[in-house]
């Protein structure tokens, strides 16, 4: 199925999810969403509502008990996951699990073995993927003798080895000392833009959050609100807003005349300049 | 750090960190089939010339060696015992039933100590100078012509990689629950044996359980990242063979050579 430009990369229409059949509370309701591709979607919401099974959803771990879920072009069900899967990767919230290989450089050339990748090709995705995290000089480390921040490091570099064309990052940045995750943030937004990547980053960070083209907020399982996060901030005022954000608030409460809807940094920076 | 050496890899640079897996594999193995044909002593002394010597290459302490061989201690007074016990012929020293202490006993329980104890300092050695994912490429390697036979080689060498993997962090979740239940009052290697080893289920519940998670989780991880069973993979290791190899089994034709001489000696 060749892929029209005007398509959403992803489409999620109507899934619902419970782990367990028996009990009737559902772990997702009636999820709709799209993204384009080239577009980078933060989701954000308390732990436990369901950002990680979603993402297992999208990965086709797990199976919706109603709706469904298109990727790439392709209907995502038993026979077209792999097919997915060679475009779409993930690094899971969880590092310590996700090893396979005993060094550092044998885990990042894991999934390429998977594709029956020639030896020359892999050993130049693996080099050039951990330079760009900066973990080449730990190549023959066991990845679970490594910090946090590095093992994440690892994880990720995995995920770029694949180049894939969907990023899956499901809190993938929360052990990283802030300078190594602007670092990589960057890193990403760079290889976002040279290469059209999509990018779906679930993320506690809401100035990573605030820097993403759209935002999808999650509640118990269900959408509470979706929108540039222009549109989130100003409407979602339960969350730890965006540093922007909470000084706009402030200045509000003391009186000042700032304006009622969320600003970007650089808007920011523009309206206190006036 | 934990007490168990076996199946540990102790990073280095020594001639046996440098020789290929499949090299020590084949000698290894070799070395323990060849120990079935020492009759006497001086083909013991032999042996043992030769065991002590890769240890020493090894540059791995003695001590370490030694620590290897003490959780086994057991096992192998065990086998001793019923060596000595049931074998007859020679002098008999003591006699009661089936059960008879003689010369022949005493001497082929003596026989099968050092025998047990060489094949495990032998099998440290390979361990403890060799990656356990060189290991596993080199059995990989090695049982690739039963293929033949339609047995899933590449599977069960994936399936031994990871073994091989997890075992640290099994060790280390083992010491942790260990930990929880002494702060709980636990006592670990007190009282009768049955009460000891009734200590030892609130470790092995918890370590089932969490372990099975751990499976379910690290399948998930597999599948994602595009593991399919039965399919072609490359492989990012190279094992390279080097004259040194070669150089390593012309070792042990020698050595057969030698340990024939001495079969007639006495
Ligand atoms: N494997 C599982 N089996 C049963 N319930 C699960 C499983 N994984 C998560 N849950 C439950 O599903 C809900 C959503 O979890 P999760 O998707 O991990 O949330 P989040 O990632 O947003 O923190 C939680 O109530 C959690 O307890
Ligand atoms: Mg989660």
């Amino acid at each position: 199925m060749v892929l029209d430009s005007t398509n959403p990369i992803i489409e999620v229409k109507d899934v619902s999810f419970r782990y367990d059949l028996r009990s009737s509370t559902e772990t997702l309701s009636s999820i709709n969403f799209s993204v384009q591709k080239g577009e980078w979607v933060a989701i954000i919401g308390n732990n436990g509502s369901g950002k990680s099974t979603l993402a297992g959803i999208l990965l086709g771990l797990y199976k919706p008990q109603f709706g469904s879920v298109t990727i790439a072009g392709y209907e995502l069900n038993e026979e077209t996951k792999w097919e997915i899967r060679k475009r779409m990767g993930i690094v899971f919230q969880n590092p310590d699990n996700q090893f396979i290989g005993s060094t550092v450089e044998d885990d990042v050339a894991f999934g390429l073995e998977n594709l029956n990748m020639p030896y020359e090709q892999m050993k130049m995705r693996v080099y050039e993927a951990l330079h760009m995290v900066d973990m080449y000089d730990y190549r023959h480390a066991d990845p679970t003798r490594l910090s946090g921040g590095q093992k994440q490091r690892v994880a990720i570099a995995g995920l770029l080895a694949l180049q894939p064309e969907i990023l899956l990052l499901d809190e993938a940045f929360v052990m990283l000392d802030p300078k190594s995750r602007k670092d990589l943030l960057k890193t990403l937004q760079k290889l976002k833009s040279r290469h059209q990547l999509t990018i779906i980053s679930i993320t506690h960070d809401m100035n990573e959050a605030a820097s993403s083209d759209r935002i999808i907020v999650l509640k118990n399982g269900t959408i509470s609100s979706i929108g540039t996060p222009k549109e989130v901030f100003s409407k979602e005022l339960d969350f730890e807003a965006p540093f922007t954000e909470k000084l706009r608030r402030i200045l509000q409460m003391k009186g000042r005349n700032v304006p009622n809807t969320y600003m970007s940094e650089e808007e920011m920076v523009e309206w206190l300049w006036k | 750090m934990n007490k168990l050496i076996i199946g540990r890899y102790l990073p280095g640079t020594s001639l046996l960190h440098i020789l290929d897996a499949r090299a020590k594999l084949i000698a290894g193995f070799y070395f323990i089939f060849i120990l079935f044909f020492a009759e006497d002593w001086p083909a013991y002394i032999l042996l043992w010339s030769f065991t002590f010597w890769v240890m020493h290459l090894s540059g791995v302490h003695f001590k370490t060696y030694i620590r290897g061989v003490r959780p086994l201690i057991w096992l192998i007074l065990f086998t001793v015992c019923l060596q000595v016990l049931f074998t007859a012929g020679g002098e008999i020293y003591f006699e009661w039933g089936p059960v008879t202490i003689s010369q022949f006993g005493i001497v082929s329980g003596i026989y099968i100590f050092f025998r047990f104890v060489m094949i495990i300092f032998i099998s440290t050695v390979i361990t403890l100078t060799t990656k356990p994912i060189d290991l596993t490429e080199a059995i990989h390697f090695l049982l690739k012509p039963l293929r033949i036979f339609k047995i899933p080689v590449e599977e069960i060498s994936i399936m031994l990689s990871i073994a091989l993997r997890f075992i640290p962090n099994l060790l280390d979740e083992t010491q942790k629950i260990m930990d929880a239940q002494k702060a709980r009052g636990t006592e670990f290697g007190k009282g009768s044996l049955f009460q000891q080893m009734k200590t030892l289920v609130p470790i092995f519940l918890p370590l089932f359980v969490s372990s099975l998670n751990r499976a379910e989780e690290v399948a998930n991880v597999m599948e994602v990242r595009g593991y399919q069973p039965n399919a072609r993979r490359s492989s990012f290791r190279k094992l390279r063979w080097k004259w040194a190899d070669t150089l390593s089994l012309v070792i042990m034709i020698f050595l057969t050579v030698g340990l024939l001489i001495m079969n007639t000696i006495v």
